[in-house]
């Protein structure tokens, strides 16, 4: 038995094996391996006793639920108004050159995901950018940058 | 338990009804139509299309009427101004999202939304068309049903009838918002899941978003070719539900026109499956025979309870969930397997023909069946035994094209050879049918009784429960058959997946005690098949049902042994049922799948 077969049955176990249960199963796999694979999705579905098509549709549902593989640091860009209108868009472009990557996609040696946001609820502090589980607020572009640099250093 | 009468008035006319009731319910009792997209007859309540809106005095916000209950004193408008205008509201926004190229498109003529459109004079388009390029790329991975995500409305009467009608959950709604559709596991061509290709989700809707993969352009051009023999069979439940495509009432036997019309559309010979359900009762009862007698003299391991094989929606569905139950099932093929391998071999040789230039086309109330005839293992006669399957409505839409006035054809028979057949043919087609057909021939085989009940008719086979169960107790045998004196034997029926599963559940269990199982992968049977008319309802299927069984009450015959070209068979080309000819031929085997 695999690694992730291991956590989904202790998560299945935790949890209890009902549909109500899919979400934290979801969140709990996402957690430790930071995407759902096929795999992953399949045994899911099988513990759980759902139709793999259902996890999959629950799970494309939510952005933070990744079903194709991410690099070891998500940065996540506020897209939503207030942010827009504090300059978001720069940042994505600074971030972009940066890391010489588009929005959506990973860097070569997997480091970082470039992504944006709907609205992460810091309106008041905006713009404001999201590492892994890390709010950073009321960044500009130099901010951005020192802090991508900060985890780029901190990532093996 | 007594039941709460809800006293309310819809459009100013009082009514009571009982508690519980939905508004689009109390209304459809007076006579007053809503309507609806995503509500279904044989569905859970979605509400989501939002057609069915209504006005309730006292509320600012309009109701789903399909699903909001009705309480006392309400006060209900089904058509008001405001009502009208929102429903048009509603359908204008929906086609905002539709590819709708009605005259081009395969459900013309029979669309939910293209009929709601007609009745509420959609005609300025003042929404924005949504339709992206890339949802007109259609899904025709699958042999049996071609998948259009332009033409699709969200309504998720698809995804209820794979969940739960059919407990198989090939489709779901996936991602959100504008991206949001109905989709697969990680959005897979509908070959590569867990799909049976039965069909019930083009059944139930509304729209073209899902529909038969269609071969009637390959039929008519075998059927233009000289220098091709083209045969045709007619499984047993599209003679009852052809009619409903043609103009008639559901319900309506047209066997004899159906006869005549294939005749008309240019086929060289017109045969029945029938005779092939037959062969297969002979086949599937022997094996069971032959099962019990291994289990009970021999002492052998043998997979107990037997299942039939008839219905390719259940194998597949077998090879998928239960790839552990794989034995149980007969190593029969279907009618019409058996059919295809039959008319380039038996057929051939008789008739003086080269099967290289044989087409066998087999009309169905099923889509599974174009799966299954493309199967690798169908291929016993050296060539593709069955090559082009068409549904119930393919056939109907031919005759359309042909300008054929079906309802004034006179009655004609079927050809011969492999024309023949038996009242137990022809109940296959109704839930309960091959079970029916099977005890009525084996208890006699065993015994050299018939049946021990009224008129043949096992009324316990009968009906649309879910799950049926009989027990028919074997007393007084014929001397070969003694270790079946005393024997009970327990049966099980189901129709609709979701059926098959709680049975199958008990049988992985342990905790069933059957020795035959009938598995229909549809609702009713293949009378509710996914390739028959649309609409279907339990009403419909009933109608369907009753008439099958009327059709049988007026045969000659109703025992598969006793069909003359049955026993004609076995004495000129396979000798015996489960012999060296029929193995090869006539049976077949099943391969486990993956369960996405």
């Amino acid at each position: 038995m695999s690694k992730t077969d291991v956590l989904i049955k202790e998560l299945v176990t935790k949890y209890g094996k009902n549909r109500n249960s899919l979400m934290p199963v979801l969140q709990g796999v996402v957690q430790s391996e930071k995407c759902l694979s096929e795999e992953t999705l399949i045994s899911i579905a099988r513990e759980l006793e759902l139709s793999a098509a259902e996890v999959y549709g629950t799970a494309s549902f939510y952005t933070f639920l990744d079903t194709v593989p991410r690099g070891k640091n998500i940065i996540r860009i506020c897209k939503t108004i207030t942010c827009h209108m504090k300059g978001k868009d720069e940042i994505i472009l600074a971030l972009e050159n940066m890391l010489r990557i588009k929005v959506g996609e990973t860097t070569h040696d997997k480091k970082f995901t470039l992504l944006t946001a709907n609205c992460l609820g810091w309106c008041h502090k905006g713009p404001v950018m999201l590492v892994n589980n890390e709010v950073f607020p009321e960044i500009n572009v130099q901010k951005s940058i020192e802090i991508i640099e900060k985890f780029s250093k901190e990532t093996a | 338990m007594s039941k709460y009468l809800v006293n309310l008035k819809i459009n100013n006319i009082p009514v009571s009804v009982e508690e519980g009731t939905t508004i689009l319910d109390a209304a459809k009792q007076l006579n007053f139509k809503i309507p609806t997209l995503c509500n279904h007859p044989d569905l859970s309540i979605a509400g989501n299309c939002r057609v069915c809106v209504v006005e309730v005095k006292g509320q600012r916000l309009l109701a789903a009427s399909c699903a909001t209950p009705v309480s006392e004193g309400m006060e209900i408008s089904t058509n008001s101004e405001k009502v009208r205008s929102s429903r048009k509201h509603v359908i204008e926004l929906l086609l905002s999202e539709h590819n709708a190229d009605c005259t081009k498109c395969y459900k013309n003529g029979n669309c939910e939304l293209q009929e709601l459109s007609n009745e509420y004079r959609v005609g300025d388009h003042l929404f924005l068309d949504l339709v992206r390029a890339k949802d007109k790329i259609v899904d025709i991975s699958s042999p049996s049903i071609a998948k259009d995500d332009s033409k699709c409305i969200r309504c998720q009467r698809c995804v209820r009838t794979c969940d739960e009608l059919q407990a198989v959950g090939a489709l779901a709604v996936v991602h959100k918002g504008d991206h949001q559709k109905i989709s697969t596991f990680l959005n897979k061509p509908l070959n590569e899941v867990v799909c049976t290709n039965c069909g019930q989700c083009i059944n139930r809707c509304p729209t073209a978003a899902l529909t038969e993969r269609n071969y009637i352009e390959e039929v008519w051009n075998a059927i233009n070719n000289p220098e091709i023999h083209v045969v045709v069979q007619t499984a047993p439940a599209v003679r009852v539900g052809l009619g409903e495509d043609l103009g008639l009432e559901p319900g309506h036997r047209v066997t004899g026109k159906m006869v005549a019309a294939l005749k008309h559309l240019g086929f060289d010979s017109v045969l029945d499956t029938d005779f092939t359900a037959d062969l297969t009762i002979m086949e599937e009862g022997t094996e069971l025979l032959t099962r019990l007698k291994k289990a009970l003299v021999d002492g052998e391991k043998v997979a107990l309870p037997m299942m039939t094989s008839c219905s390719p929606g259940w194998i597949k569905f077998q090879e998928h969930i239960y790839p552990n139950l794989l034995e149980n099932l007969s190593t029969c093929k279907s009618p019409q397997q058996m059919f295809g391998a039959l008319a380039k071999t038996y057929y051939a040789q008789k008739k003086g023909l080269n099967p290289k230039n044989m087409i066998s086309v087999s009309i169905m109330p099923c889509t599974a069946k174009k799966f299954e005839c493309d199967r690798p293992e169908m291929r016993s006669s050296g060539f593709q035994d069955v090559d082009y399957v068409l549904t119930t409505r393919e056939l109907a839409r031919m005759i359309k094209q042909a300008g054929i006035d079906f309802e004034k054809l006179h009655d004609e028979n079927y050809d011969s050879i492999l024309g023949e057949s038996t009242g137990a043919a022809v109940i296959f087609g109704a839930t309960g049918g091959v079970m029916e057909a099977a005890l009525r021939t084996a208890y006699e085989i065993v015994t050299g009784r018939e049946v021990p009940f009224t008129n043949l008719n096992i009324l316990p086979a009968r009906g649309m429960q879910g799950v049926k169960e009989a027990s028919v107790r074997i007393n007084n045998v014929l001397p070969q058959w003694s270790f079946l004196e005393g024997v009970e034997l327990n049966v099980a029926i189901a129709h609709g997946l979701a059926n098959a599963k709680v049975l199958m559940d008990a049988v992985s269990a342990g905790t069933a005690n059957y020795h035959f199982i009938e598995v229909m992968a549809c609702p009713g049977g293949c009378i509710g098949g996914g390739g028959q008319p649309i609409p279907t309802s339990p009403e419909i299927r009933k109608k369907r049902a009753d008439a099958i069984y009327s059709e049988d009450e007026h045969m000659t015959l109703r025992k598969s042994h006793e069909n003359p070209e049955v026993q004609q068979i076995y004495k000129d080309f396979l000798h015996e049922p489960l012999g060296h000819k029929s193995h090869d031929l006539l049976h077949t085997h099943y391969k486990a799948r993956k369960r996405y």
